[in-house]
């Protein structure tokens, strides 16, 4: 008896984070839909670059599946991701500021951070 | 969790705040760094707490893998700028990458846990995340390689009969083994690799018909696929950062791929469905015109007598690696006081805001790039409209060619300017494959050559006159 509330309690709790979930994902695309429009047509390279960067947070998954104790191959497919994921991050970031670096308004002077 | 919230989720939610700033500080070149640097510290925190997380064991695995990522990344930000969109599809390429590996193995640890784990919704996302993930894989790697010009993958769209009902069909083969294992994921295990080998391959086919002059659509489109598979890792994992960055990388990839179909004046299903750019049956050329050409001598004349010069920069420039030339052409008729501004069509280029990034290399100010929009009313007052390796964005018969394969499509109204000079190689048509009418208008004078010689030659006629002072 209790092992079958137990059960419905979970589902009903696993059930409303799920919901969470869905606003946490209807809200965010809102708000990169409205930050985005915004941001200038001149940096639109640099931002493909930036984001693929910020997207690169899938980074988080690949550590939690490549450290944990896990069979080996499990290991290996987090490893794969986790270095793919590395890359994006640190190519992206890279590559943004080296562009952005670039747009100048007179010869010689460099936006400020 | 005993009532509080965990240290970690706090991380979270700063990195997420941080993440919605560094896009935030992108709306002007003035902040845009700023951008970069509260990304680089969201990304940061995350990495570290996640690190800082019970349970990890496989710390030479981590390592491992962080620093060989350090040693591809670290190259792949110092390729030239024209390379930068195949950069970039590659990116696209490994974010879908580490999302379907990362959707495998919580699959596989599920399945060994007895399968109690993968519910309904989980597994939903996780097929989500396999199918998202490995088709912007194999897109995004066909994407490069064409960008790339890698000589076995063919640059002109390639079409065969049934192709759009094969693709499709593949799709919904995947999607159907999807729904198998939602409904029963422990017995149906032999499914998951066909999805994946199916996801895969319906990659390759979906960017096999597309040709070059839809590359910047298609990235924008890879771009969004790859953050939603980021989204759907984030629904598996139960992790609210990684819904928030997904979403906000799918929703730019979005919006870019529609400024994009807007700029070409084509729908989603015409880029990816309708194999464009092949050579189009000429349709009964009418009475050929006659171009005329003007001399180097000529042209420099006309540019110093001016008030305001259009340049009008296509990937041609780019490719004839000419930035430099046309910088020098810019400060030698900027010192005579002539204004000179760049038009820029937002397909320009291979990727959404490629050409801005090669002008602004070559040093010339941002405030001078100006959009077709902007520019578009000043045109009429335009003394001198110089083309450079731009050919499709100012033909005009995509004004009333009813017949013409970009009519509709918006142009900068190079032929509304006084005078317009085209720096050509040849007379050979552009991407679409179409003749331009551009051409053959009565104050338009054509100079042949390549752009970086023929710019070169204006500079030299002007800085020969200006040495006089």
């Amino acid at each position: 008896m209790t092992g079958t509330h137990a059960l419905l309690a979970a589902a009903a709790v696993a059930g409303a984070d799920f919901a969470t979930m869905l606003y946490v994902f209807m809200l965010a695309t809102f708000i990169g839909l409205g930050v985005i429009t915004r941001v200038s047509r001149l940096l639109h390279t640099p931002l493909m670059s930036l984001t693929n960067a910020i997207s690169a947070i899938a980074v988080v998954g690949s550590i939690v599946i490549t450290g944990r104790d896990h069979p080996w191959y499990i290991t290996a497919l987090g490893a794969v991701a986790l270095f793919a994921s590395m890359t994006n991050i640190v190519s992206g970031f890279l590559i943004t500021d080296r562009m952005l670096k670039m747009f100048k308004t007179e010869r010689g002077k460099e936006p400020r951070r | 969790m005993t009532g509080g919230v965990a240290p970690i989720e706090l991380v979270y939610l700063a990195s997420a705040a941080l993440f919605i700033f560094a896009l935030n500080w992108m709306n002007a070149p003035r902040t845009a760094r700023r951008g970069v640097l509260a990304g680089v510290v969201a990304m940061t925190l995350a990495v570290l707490g996640t690190l800082l997380t019970p349970g990890i064991v496989h710390w030479g695995a981590i390592a491992g893998a962080i620093a060989v990522g350090f040693v591809v990344g670290v190259p792949l930000s110092r390729v030239a700028l024209t390379a930068v969109p195949q950069r970039t599809a590659l990116s696209h390429a490994f974010g879908g990458l580490a999302a379907g590996l990362v959707g495998a193995a919580e699959y596989y640890l599920g399945l060994s846990a007895g399968g109690a784990d993968l519910t309904r919704f989980r597994m939903t996302a996780i097929s989500a995340e396999i199918i998202l993930g490995f088709l912007t894989f194999t897109g995004s790697l066909m994407a490069a390689g064409k960008l790339q010009e890698i000589r076995w993958i063919p640059q002109r769209p390639v079409t065969y009969r049934f192709q759009n009902a094969t693709n499709l069909g593949l799709l919904a083969i995947a999607v159907v083994c999807g729904v198998a294992l939602i409904v029963r994921p422990a017995q149906v295990t032999f499914l998951f690799p066909v999805m994946i080998a199916l996801s895969l391959a319906f990659g390759v086919l979906l960017i096999i018909p597309i040709g070059g002059a839809d590359m910047p659509t298609v990235i924008s489109l890879l771009n969004s696929y790859a953050g939603l598979s980021a989204v759907a890792m984030g629904f598996v994992l139960d992790n609210k950062l990684l819904v928030v960055a997904g979403a906000l990388d799918g929703s730019s990839g979005l919006i870019l791929s529609i400024i994009m179909c807007r700029a070409m004046n084509r729908s989603f299903a015409n880029v990816l469905f309708g194999a464009f750019g092949q050579v189009q049956q000429k349709a009964a050329a009418g009475e050929q015109k006659a171009v005329k050409q003007e001399t180097p001598e000529g042209a420099a004349q006309a540019l110093e007598q001016a008030q305001l010069v259009v340049v009008v920069p296509g990937y041609g420039l780019a490719v004839a690696r000419a930035q430099q030339r046309v910088r020098e052409l810019y400060d030698q008729l900027s010192r005579r006081g002539v204004d000179v501004r760049f038009a820029i069509h937002p397909v320009a280029g291979r990727m959404p805001g490629h050409m801005n990034v090669l002008l602004a290399e070559a040093d010339i100010p941002y405030d001078k790039l100006v959009e077709m929009d902007d520019i578009n009313p000043d045109m009429p007052q335009c003394d001198v409209c110089l083309v450079v390796g731009a050919n499709d964005v100012v033909n005009p018969a995509a004004r009333h060619e009813k017949t013409s394969p970009i009519y509709g499509m918006p142009i900068i109204d190079a032929d509304k300017a006084k005078l317009t000079i085209a720096i050509k190689r040849t007379m050979n048509p552009g991407f679409a494959g179409i003749d331009n009418e551009l051409y053959t208008a009565e104050h338009t004078y054509m100079l042949f050559g390549d752009a970086k010689q023929v710019v070169g030659e204006l500079v030299k006629q002007l800085s020969g006159g200006s040495g006089m002072h």
